[in-house]
């Protein structure tokens, strides 16, 4: 590797540290997020909401010690990760905060379970407590490589995981949740991350076999039996989950994860090739017997029939929400997204932004998505070992299928699965687990960027300089 | 492991950009589409968002808003004198859409029109709240108050025009309903709509516009034009060629009169006057099927006319020759509306043009700004002005000494026509009271009136279009030419 690229921002040695440049976005970050708030009351009561301080202040706390963090155990991190995180998280708040406000929620709330208790204090809890567990990895974790020594019970605790959810009831159709007493977890979420460094371990240490020693077979390199195994493993675990807990959106996800990472650490095409046929012959399988699937694929096909509105209207409301915002939207606070109802600021919190900030905001948003997931990426590039490579690329792979996922699903690209949008989602596991996942990605890119220590003066020539009386 | 990274950078971008492409597509493209579906409630909570604009007779609204609470649709609409208006107004029900004029003219009393769009600018400019513009209607408050009263429990229906420009004066229907029993969004608002579906008496209907009836005699004022017209008969005092008892074409039953009355040879006028079915129907049947459609369709037959709220179409059909010699007294398979037959005496009255009737003069902008108003049109000329004064003066003698006696006015010249329609398999239902009539005053014609009574509680024997329609015929008219003072 030269010394000083100019194809990547991430230079190898003597970048600038760029700290205050993330001090300077994190100041327009939650400037922003204040200023959404104080729009949403204005556009709701007519006054400024009186909890606007409380929030201004709380976000700017956290913001600030997230950075001070940054700057103190990371000082060589990409700069523009925790910006745009702390941006979503901010405007995820005042999204569910918004929603919060809406009657016609509170009413549903009311009638169903008989009292509604709002969103937005939970979210700037779960928020707090994801921002300490990205502090925590900051402090904690002085080299991701010591993530390497982990690799097999990683695996273990992600299988743990992954089944745990089957032991606990279905929450709406999908076993994806483990309540314990009045907290609920989305164990998939942490799985993610967990199962990323798994992979990265495993295929850090397997990879050549992987690559190399495979035969030819129809222009395509088939890999040895024994090779396949855990790839087999791996389906057949995505295959059960979608069974089992009928959780589309994980499965997809760790599928991806997957193939995504054997691809980068073999370098050969013929996995992403396997990949995709074997999800396809797992998808096709599924959706073949278990209804739950079969109702998502019909009601993406066709959101409007008569069948799919008689059973849920959810994915009819949210085009109908994008379509209400249209270019610019209806302005925070004024639009009807809450007609969605159930899981309006959870997985379909992208139509509230859609509806209200327009064309213009969902595009904007789905940047920040897009810059979270480029900075990612660089961070891959720019790590010099093998591990931090895979672990960054794993990372943000799983964090754009997952954006991808959902956002397609809720805009009707591709069928509807049970999975939040980052950040943005009602939902503390996923805040702390996304938190601790740019925490990781902080650290790969601050050891990536972290200039060469400086060479250590030769014994040698202090010996000859060096007069013994 | 660089490559591969690159590989995948650039799939995450294709993902995004996928996310983006639809987002356009959704957003942008759709946008439109989405927003207008049936399924889309916004279009409803917009619509109910605002006062509504309202509909005005005589320079008052008819109708108005309250604020409704517990619902996302913050305005309900009200109506003054329900029962009376909603054959004008129709209704506009937050969870049963709208109806009529409340409908049709939905984008100016919404506001959303885009004969409106100037308006809405400058009231976002300047901070106004949003609200609906106006329909000012040509009816008459007073004309309206006296056919729907003259009705009173009957069933039935009352169409007042002015015959110069078409302006219709009165528009009743009986029985009739309140629109703002259901114009809510509640359980009782459903409630009460399908009560008023289930009545068998049919409030919702408008007689007036939708019902097709037999016109019975009263059809033998459009006979009388036919004969006219064709110069089968040329003056209306000569004798015609009427032999009595008449026997129906290709039939073995004579045409018989209601009682014994001078029909053998009668002139037109004096057949007017006393009804004579047997010198009608051999008119109808001296033209033939075709001349009497065309004088008919001339009159208006067989085509829907729009108000602008649809009245169904008359119709005089093809058919039979002993079919045709019935139609020609108004008792076989024509069938037509009271808004037709009023089109009828207005044609006459009017010196023989017939003008389009319509209810809606002006639409205006929130702040009363004309952005519309109606421009009298002919719609045909059924018959000649020469003509069309005999006729006036035969419909005349028919109030003066006939049939008509009790739509006499003091001091105005009052034209008229009564019917008796039979209906039902050999007649066994209750016969319809018909009454079309026009009063005259030095400046021409102010009003023509169509009455028709289907009144199954009277007694039998009692039903004439004379007793029953005719009064009510002469308030209405009275009520114009007074307010007119």
């Amino acid at each position: 590797m030269s010394v000083v690229t100019n194809t990547t921002t991430i230079g190898a040695i003597d970048a600038p540290s760029r700290r205050n440049t993330e001090l300077g976005l994190m100041v327009f970050a939650i400037l922003i997020s204040v200023f959404a708030y104080a729009n949403v009351g204005l556009a709701i009561n007519g006054e400024l909401p009186s909890g606007m301080l409380g929030y201004g202040l709380g976000i700017t706390l956290l913001g600030g010690v997230a950075h001070l963090v940054v700057r103190k155990f990371a000082p060589y991190a990409d700069p523009l990760l925790l910006p745009l995180a702390t941006l979503l998280n901010g405007l995820g708040l005042v999204l569910i905060w918004r929603l919060d406000q809406s009657p016609r929620l509170i009413q549903r709330a009311e009638t169903l379970w008989g009292q509604f208790s709002p969103d937005a204090p939970k979210q700037l809890m779960y928020s707090a407590i994801g921002i300490a567990l990205f502090v925590a990895v900051l402090v904690a974790l002085k080299d991701h490589r010591i993530l390497q020594r982990y690799t097999y019970i990683s695996m273990a605790v992600a299988l743990v995981l992954l089944i745990l959810p089957i032991f606990f009831p279905a929450v709406n159709g999908a076993k994806i949740w483990v309540s314990l007493g009045p907290f609920h977890i989305q164990p998939g979420e942490f799985a993610k991350i967990i199962i990323a460094i798994f992979f990265s371990g495993y295929l850090m240490v397997k990879r050549d076999a992987l690559a190399l020693a495979s035969r030819r077979f129809m222009g395509l390199y088939l890999p040895r039996g024994r090779d396949l195994g855990p790839i087999l493993v791996i389906w057949g675990m995505s295959i059960l989950i979608l069974v089992f807990e009928t959780d589309l959106g994980t499965s997809l996800l760790f599928f991806g994860l997957f193939v995504i990472m054997l691809y980068v650490a073999t370098e050969r095409t013929s996995w992403i090739v396997f990949g995709l046929l074997m999800s396809a012959v797992g998808a096709v399988g599924v959706a073949t017997f278990e209804p739950h699937v079969q109702q998502r694929v019909d009601a993406w096909l066709d959101p409007f029939s008569e069948k799919t509105m008689a059973h849920s209207d959810q994915i009819a409301q949210a085009l109908m929400s994008f379509g209400s915002g249209g270019t610019l939207g209806t302005g925070w606070g004024q639009g009807h997204s809450d007609l969605i109802g159930f899981a309006a600021n959870a997985d379909f919190i992208l139509s509230t932004v859609g509806e209200e900030l327009g064309l213009a905001g969902m595009m904007a948003v789905l940047l920040i998505y897009g810059l979270i997931v480029e900075r990612g990426v660089r961070t891959a590039l720019a790590a010099r070992d093998p591990f931090g490579k895979l672990l960054a690329i794993g990372l943000s792979g799983a964090f754009a299928i997952q954006v991808f996922v959902v956002a397609g699903g809720v805009m009707g690209l591709i069928p509807l699965t049970g999975m939040t949008m980052p950040f943005l989602a009602a939902g503390g596991s996923s805040v702390i687990a996304n938190w601790a996942l740019i925490g990781i990605l902080i650290r790969i890119s601050d050891t990536a960027r972290r200039p060469a220590p400086a060479p250590a003066p030769s014994p040698d020539a202090e010996m000859t300089q060096v007069v013994r009386p | 492991m660089n490559k591969p990274l690159r590989r995948i950078a650039i799939f995450c971008g294709l993902l995004i950009f996928a996310l983006l492409a639809r987002d356009n597509w959704l957003q942008y493209v759709r946008a439109d589409e989405l927003n207008t579906r049936d399924e889309n409630r916004r279009v409803r909570i917009e619509r109910y968002a605002h006062e509504r604009g309202n509909i005005i007779v005589d320079g008052d609204p008819i109708t108005g808003s309250v604020e409704t609470k517990g619902s996302d649709f913050k305005y309900k609409r009200i109506w003054k004198d329900g029962p009376m208006w909603a054959p004008v107004t129709g209704y506009s029900s937050q969870a049963f859409d709208a109806s009529q004029i409340e409908k049709i003219e939905d984008g100016i009393l919404t506001g959303n029109d885009d004969q409106l769009f100037f308006d809405r600018t400058m009231s976002m400019f300047t901070g106004e709240k949003k609200q609906g513009g106006n329909v000012v209607t040509t009816l008459n408050g007073a004309a309206q108050r006296a056919a729907f009263r003259g009705l009173g429990k009957k069933k039935g229906a009352v169409v007042a025009l002015d015959p110069q420009t078409g302006a219709i004066l009165a528009l009743a229907s009986t029985p009739s309903y309140d629109p703002s029993v259901f114009a809510g969004n509640l359980n009782s608002d459903t409630a009460a709509r399908q009560k008023l579906l289930d009545d068998k008496d049919k409030p919702m209907l408008n007689r007036a516009l939708r019902e097709t009836y037999p016109p019975g005699s009263t059809f033998k004022v459009v006979t009388a034009a036919a004969a006219l017209e064709n110069k089968l008969y040329t003056g209306i005092d000569d004798k015609t060629n009427s032999p009595l008892p008449w026997r129906l074409p290709l039939s073995t039953k004579n045409l018989d009169n209601e009682g014994t009355i001078p029909c053998e040879n009668a002139t037109l006028r004096e057949a007017l006057r006393w009804s004579c079915n047997s010198v009608f129907g051999k008119i109808s049947d001296d033209l033939g099927n075709d001349k009497m459609i065309e004088e008919a369709n001339k009159f208006g037959f067989n085509k829907e006319i729009f108000t602008p709220v649809r009245a169904d179409a008359s119709v005089y059909p093809k058919d039979n020759r002993p079919q045709n010699a019935m139609a020609g007294i108004g008792q076989a398979s024509n069938r037509t509306t009271p808004l037709q037959m009023a089109m009828v005496a207005a044609a006459v009255a009017n010196d023989g043009k017939l003008m389009q009737p319509y209810m809606v003069a002006q639409r205006t902008a929130p702040n009363l700004d004309v952005i519309y108003t109606h421009e009298k049109e002919q719609l045909s000329q059924p018959l000649s002005g020469e003509n069309a004064q005999k006729l006036q003066q035969m419909m005349e003698t028919v109030v003066k000494s006939g049939t008509g006696t009790n739509a006499l006015i003091d001091g105005v010249t009052v034209g008229g026509k009564t019917g008796t329609a039979q209906h039902g398999l050999n007649n066994s239902e209750k016969p319809y009271a018909w009454f079309i009539s026009y009063a005259k005053t030095d400046n021409g014609s102010p009003v023509a009136v169509a009455v028709v009574v289907e009144d199954g509680n009277a007694n039998r024997d009692d039903i004439s279009g004379g007793g029953l329609a005719a009064p009510i015929a002469r308030n209405v008219m009275k009520a114009v030419i007074d307010s007119k003072k």
